[in-house]
């Protein structure tokens, strides 16, 4: 377990001083925290330092810190990698951005078979403390090549760490915990709910964060453990485990339905938070797990399965699960692709009447 | 030429010293295309070839104004990469090609590159706004549009990824041995790519019929060439691996087709490789939401106002004799043909939704 390089971290969070903002201010909010508390920290990126970001979320980092700390580095994802791995074993705490997490295959070897093995084969002399963001999921328009939920090939993947936040006030304490962390995290970051929440309906205007509570979002430093789940919204008539984008969407659909859920937000799929899983699911003996990535192997069939093995004699329905389809993320016909409130909804009237 | 180039260190000194005559030093071949090229620059095209080119960059300029008015409009959605500034490189480039023979392939800014091969309009238009009647049935958008009758082969949204398969069409090329050469474009970021060195090595080893076009439009998506790579002049960056290279002014649509004259034909006569590096320059933004952070508008200006691709070749043309009337008739007609294109792509339906399933895998399922 990391200890915190912060020693004056606020008691009390719910007294500090916050603001409402939205998912990429809280992220950058999160580096510029660290950056200016750790100087191992370093951040880099494809268009991450002058740039900014291309979704902003480095905006204003590399005037107030250097180019030393928050650099721009060529298209070459395998070199990010590689660098980042290189980086934390003497000693550093990278902070690659993998500016769509479309683009992070060519680096797959480095992180597979350096970053999560290093402290194994080395027996624990040598660590890779980095943290890879990445914007991932649907939602906007962006074809098959920028819409990708690949999170269960990483989760497959021994050594390696998962995080998925799905609200402002949770990036920021995840992040901070994840660059903290002392193992390579996979940080990623849902697109579609950068700039607010969404209920699913693509042709409603979207809702923006700061009427949302869990984007007061409190000033300087906090962190949120990793293996913690959230419950979004207690409830007896079913649980429902998801995570990023799909939070919204599933709680939009329950509201809407006036279905009494049990939603819990898993936060971190490795490690995973199975206490709060099995404690939810033998209270409600019914399971719900909704995620936007490809249905076969993907982290819902995991989740199906420990639910399945742990709490058996519990449930009172089979285990549900809403997902993508089996196919590329289509250029059109992406709300039929979507996992949105049709589906969602049918499948919570089937574990209902079962 | 056809001589295989020496291996340097590795082999055994040459009882031969040196001599003036360096036509046979390997290292000269490396520079050679590019002497030839600097020698005779533009080509010699006929009043008929250069109104052909004029016509061609100008339907890829109003094409792109158009894609932009679509996406503002939310008619396209996504990502959409615009060509506008970069025309005379697919046509000076593609112009020359065997259409029966040669195949091409491209990154995700893939508009003017199917424009070029004179692929209607309306089904392209079609594929950005993601529609049935789009070349690749609305299923693959801008940046990943297909010809098999073209020998076209994408449009590919991930950043130097195609170059890597087109080493593989040249393989397929020399195997089947038709005569044929892939053209394979990539841009001043992709150039950064592992994989791009991982091909060059192999297509020079084994001699493959490739051209590789760096299309230099001076960012890499929001980043200067100058802050993301060691080497800016592109070109050379085939030394290492025995690939002659070319620098081509790349806003001059005579210049590039005659340097696609002389790379052509060297690999056409089996020599393997070459890198030309294309220098343009692009007026849009990276992708449809580009703050422009990154540039002056003065920079872009200064690039439109003196060093357009199809203003330059209009001057010419009216310097050999075309009249203004004659121009813009022209126009107006390219701009019909765009607004045909427009209009069908915004009446054509979308695709059925069991559209999904199909061409995952070969079987249906």
């Amino acid at each position: 377990m990391a200890s915190s390089v912060i020693d004056d971290a606020p008691v009390g969070l719910a007294d500090a001083p916050a603001r409402n903002i939205n998912m990429i201010e809280a992220i950058n909010d999160a580096l510029d925290i660290m950056l200016g508390h750790d100087p191992t920290v370093i951040i880099m990126g494809e268009d991450v330092g002058y740039f900014g970001g291309v979704f902003r979320a480095t905006a204003g980092l590399q005037e107030k810190y250097g180019k030393t700390r928050v650099f721009d580095t060529p298209i070459s994802e395998c070199g990010i990698i590689g660098a980042a791995v290189g980086m934390g074993a003497y000693g550093l705490r990278p902070v690659p951005e993998i500016q769509f997490a479309d683009y992070i295959y060519p680096g797959m070897d480095q992180l597979i078979s350096e970053a999560a093995r290093l402290r194994y084969r080395s027996a624990g002399e040598f660590i890779a403390p980095m943290t890879v963001r990445s914007p991932f999921g649907g939602g906007i328009f962006g074809g098959q090549t920028h819409s990708q939920s690949p999170e269960s090939l990483f989760t497959h993947v021994a050594g390696l760490k998962t995080v998925i936040p799905s609200t402002p006030y949770d990036a920021k304490g995840l992040l901070i915990a994840a660059i903290e962390d002392n193992d390579p995290v996979i940080f990623f970051e849902p697109k579609r709910i950068y700039n607010g929440p969404f209920s699913g309906y693509y042709d409603k205007p979207v809702e923006p964060w700061k009427t949302h509570p869990d984007s007061k979002v409190p000033e300087g430093y906090y962190s949120i453990p990793l293996g913690k789940a959230r419950t979004v919204r207690q409830g007896d008539a079913l649980t429902v485990l998801t995570y990023g984008t799909m939070v919204h969407v599933t709680a939009a659909v329950c509201r809407e339905k006036g279905v009494d859920a049990e939603i819990i937000d898993l936060r971190t799929l490795v490690p995973l938070d199975i206490e709060a899983i099995e404690a939810s699911v033998e209270k409600t003996g019914r399971c719900l797990i909704v995620h936007e990535a490809t249905r076969t192997s993907g982290f819902g069939a995991e989740l199906s399965a420990l639910v399945t093995e742990r709490c058996f004699y519990h449930l009172e329905a089979p285990v549900e699960r809403v997902t993508g389809f089996d196919t590329p993320y289509p250029h059109s016909l992406e709300w039929a692709y979507f996992p949105g409130p049709v589906r969602i909804g049918e499948a919570l009237d089937k574990i209902l009447e079962a | 030429m056809a001589k295989p180039a020496s291996k340097g260190k590795a082999s055994a000194p040459s009882a031969a010293t040196p001599t003036a005559d360096v036509s046979g030093n390997a290292d000269f071949v490396l520079h050679s295309l590019q002497q030839t090229h600097a020698k005779a620059p533009r080509y010699q095209a006929s009043d008929d070839e250069l109104l052909k080119f004029y016509e061609q960059m100008l339907l890829i300029r109003r094409f792109e104004e158009r894609a932009g008015q679509l996406y503002g409009l939310g008619l396209i959605g996504g990502f959409c990469h615009l060509y506008i500034g970069q025309e005379a490189v697919a046509i000076g480039l593609q112009s020359a090609l065997d259409a029966d023979k040669d195949s091409v392939i491209t990154g995700y800014r893939d508009h003017g590159h199917m424009l070029a091969y004179g692929i209607d309009p309306k089904v392209i238009m079609a594929e950005l706004t993601g529609r049935e009647a789009g070349i690749s049935k609305g299923k693959g958008g801008s940046m990943h549009m297909f010809s098999t009758e073209h020998k076209f082969y994408g449009g590919h949204g991930i950043v130097g990824a195609q170059v890597a398969l087109g080493g593989g069409l040249a393989l397929a090329h020399q195997y089947r041995n038709d005569g044929g050469l892939c053209l394979a474009y990539f841009g001043d970021g992709a150039a950064n790519q592992g994989q791009v060195y991982e091909t060059f090595n192999m297509a020079s080893l084994w001699k493959l019929p490739i051209v590789f076009a760096i299309e230099n439009n001076q960012y890499a998506m929001g980043t200067s060439t100058a802050r993301s790579s060691a080497e800016t002049e592109f070109y050379r960056r085939g030394t290492a691996f025995r690939i002659p290279g070319m620098d081509v002014n790349g806003m001059d649509v005579l210049e590039v087709r005659q340097a696609a004259e002389v790379a052509f034909k060297h690999v056409r006569e089996g020599n393997g490789p070459v890198l030309m590096e294309l220098n343009t320059y692009r007026y849009r933004g990276h992708s449809m939401s580009d703050p422009a952070k990154y540039r002056t508008r003065e920079e872009v200006q200064d690039q439109r106002e003196h060093n357009d691709p199809i203003e330059r070749a209009k001057k010419e043309l009216m310097d050999r004799g075309r009249s203004e009337d004659e121009l813009k008739d022209i126009d107006k007609r390219i701009r019909a043909q765009v607004s045909e294109a427009a209009d069908f792509s915004e009446s054509s339906t979308e695709p059925a939704p069991a559209e999904l399933y199909t061409d995952v895998l070969v079987e249906s399922y």
